[in-house]
């Protein structure tokens, strides 16, 4: 190893420290930024490195069309990151990190498929010629990993935009077709283990994984997507950490276990706040999504409905009001329309914090990017075990969109939420909740707090009905 | 097993470690600018793309190093990018001017 590519390394190396310490950094939304920037600072030097190793030859010979490769490519996929990047809605930012964490995977499968295509032309005409097992065993876990996020994370992001209906998409015979491709993969990872070469092979195992990605996530509903979302970002993390045993190359193998890990912690912490395993939803069970609308409830007891005026009243001529934003804001994209009542109140002297329970939104915190993005400070954005000792002296608690993580049924044993941790909305001393019907929410089951006669219920969708109230308490 | 196939083992197996004492220590609030940040980092493939691109001397090779590299270009660029917009907006004082809204 000469200088220059001893100090290569050491650009891998720093580029894999400037990972670490950015995750660091993340901690807190004081350095969060800061942390980002220095991971990308990484990221740019371990890529510069790279190139320098490759224009001195010292990755080996550089082939006649390396270059343009790498500066088409480099500019083609820059250009479509950066701009997508720059241009989307902040609501919509979900399904574009899973659209990049799906050229992510396919990126690392592409890797061991030329790997693989190499070495076969090379060896397997040799006499006796066999890949080791050192590569194979990366290689054919890389392609199935990376193959199954691809078209996994491309339905995911699908699903989110729209594109494919959100609701459970059932297969007849489903299962059967899944574990028919999972059985084709396995049966052939282990032709290739047990010593044979054989690109066809490989090349069936890529395809049963593609399907594999697209059957697994069809029947998911939109609601857990975020958690099938996380999980993808971990398959990737693994696929890369393969990709670099093939290739032989640390940076990749750090960078990858690190996203690995991350993304499994990550998974288990929001398929817990939703009182989930993951293995449920993989697996597929209530997660009805948001097409929910038109389910009567019938918890028994009478709902109290309110006009926009009644529940201006209230708001205004509260002390204390506590926001409980959930998904039907985010859908809604009624940010802008929360803050713009919050403030409104501020200025009559009344009190306004937000209560963020930890599975808001569409993922974890993503809430708080969708207030921080509505300009709402962040000082006032509180989370669940710090909000909930306020609620009991809160005059009014103002829920919208927000439903089973309001439900006190979760307190109880023997109901789908029982022991999901839940705001105490009900301890407040009255409840507005901005909804657009009596429909379930995620869960499928009626949530009791609407029958409470603390409760008021403005029918209505949340930007509509934030406006309204903007409207009704300027007019006080 | 080979020397240098331990030495990369270990270094996985650390890395692993380290990524969970990593980031369960992050505050859920931060849960989404972490993922997009987390999947940034995957990028980290553009390297391995680029040096398959190096040497890639038949067609094929070269499509697959080509779609390798801009996939990774993507995911490297778009996902700084986004994370830092995302971030961004977890500044103390909301800025002096506000923002043009980005939806309707």
């Amino acid at each position: 190893m000469d200088t220059i590519e001893l100090l290569v390394r050491i650009t891998w190396l720093l580029g894999a420290v400037g990972f670490v310490i950015g995750l660091i950094q993340m901690n807190s939304p004081a350095t969060a930024r800061n942390g980002n920037l220095l991971s990308a600072g990484g990221m740019a030097l371990a890529v510069a490195g790279t190139a320098v190793l490759v224009a001195t030859g010292r990755a080996g010979e550089v082939a006649g069309l390396g270059w343009p490769i790498i500066i088409i490519g480099i500019a083609i996929g820059g250009g479509l990151g950066l701009y997508t990047a720059r241009t989307v809605k902040m609501t919509a930012m979900p399904q574009l990190v899973s659209l990049f964490n799906a050229v992510g995977g396919g990126a690392a499968a592409l890797i061991a498929i030329d790997d693989y295509l190499r070495l076969s032309n090379v060896q397997s005409f040799a006499p006796g010629g066999v890949i080791p097992l050192e590569i194979t065993v990366p290689t054919v876990l890389d392609v199935i990993i990376g193959s199954v996020t691809f078209t996994g994370s491309l339905i995911a992001s699908g699903k989110l935009m729209g594109l494919i209906p959100g609701k459970p998409i059932l297969i007849p015979g489903g299962r059967i077709v899944t574990a028919g491709l999972a059985a084709v993969a396995v049966l052939g990872a282990g032709y290739l283990f047990a010593g044979n070469t054989h690109v066809g092979v490989l090349f069936a195992i890529i395809a049963a994984s593609l399907v594999f990605g697209v059957t697994m996530v069809l029947p998911i509903g939109g609601a857990d997507m975020p958690v099938v979302i996380s999980l993808l970002n971990s398959f990737t993390g693994t696929a890369v950490a393969m990709a670099g045993f093939v290739i032989d190359n640390p940076v990749l193998i750090i960078a990858g276990a690190l996203v690995g890990a991350s993304g499994a912690i990550l998974t288990k912490l929001m398929a817990d706040a939703m009182n989930r395993s993951v293995i449920n939803i993989m697996i597929g069970g209530f997660g009805g999504g948001e097409g929910t609308v038109g389910a009567v409830a019938g918890a028994g007891g009478s709902v109290r409905e309110l006009s926009p005026d009644d529940a201006a009243i209230q708001l205004a001529y509260a002390s204390h009001v506590i926001v409980v934003p959930g998904y039907g804001l985010a859908v809604a994209q009624a940010q802008h329309g929360v803050r713009e009542l919050a403030e409104l109140l501020e200025s009559r002297g009344v009190d306004v914090k937000y209560a963020i329970h930890p599975v808001a939104g569409r993922m974890p915190g993503h809430m708080n990017v969708l207030l921080a993005e509505a300009n709402v400070p962040y000082p006032l954005l509180k989370e669940m075990e710090e909000i909930n000792p306020e609620f009991e002296r809160a005059d009014v608690a103002l829920v919208i969109g927000a439903n089973d993580v309001t439900n006190p049924a979760a307190r109880k044993p023997g109901s789908p939420v029982s022991g999901m941790p839940i705001l105490d909305v009900d301890h407040a001393k009255s409840i507005i909740v901005i909804k657009r019907s009596m429909g379930r929410g995620y869960a499928g089951i009626d949530n009791e707090l609407y029958v409470n006669p603390k409760t008021g219920m403005l029918f209505a969708d949340a930007k509509d009905g934030l406006a309204s109230l903007v409207a009704a308490v300027k007019a006080l | 097993m080979s020397a240098e196939l331990l030495a990369a083992l270990t270094v996985f197996v650390l890395a692993v470690l380290l990524g969970f004492a990593v980031i369960s220590k992050v505050p859920a609030t931060l849960h989404t600018p972490l993922m997009s940040g987390a999947n940034s980092i995957h990028g980290i493939v553009l390297v391995g793309s680029m040096l398959i691109a190096a040497s890639a001397t038949d067609l094929l090779s070269q499509i697959l190093s080509l779609v390798a590299v801009a996939f990774a270009t993507m995911n490297v660029v778009g996902g700084y990018v986004v994370t830092d917009r995302m971030l961004q907006m977890f500044k103390k004082k909301p800025a002096a001017a506000p923002k043009p809204k980005a939806e309707g």
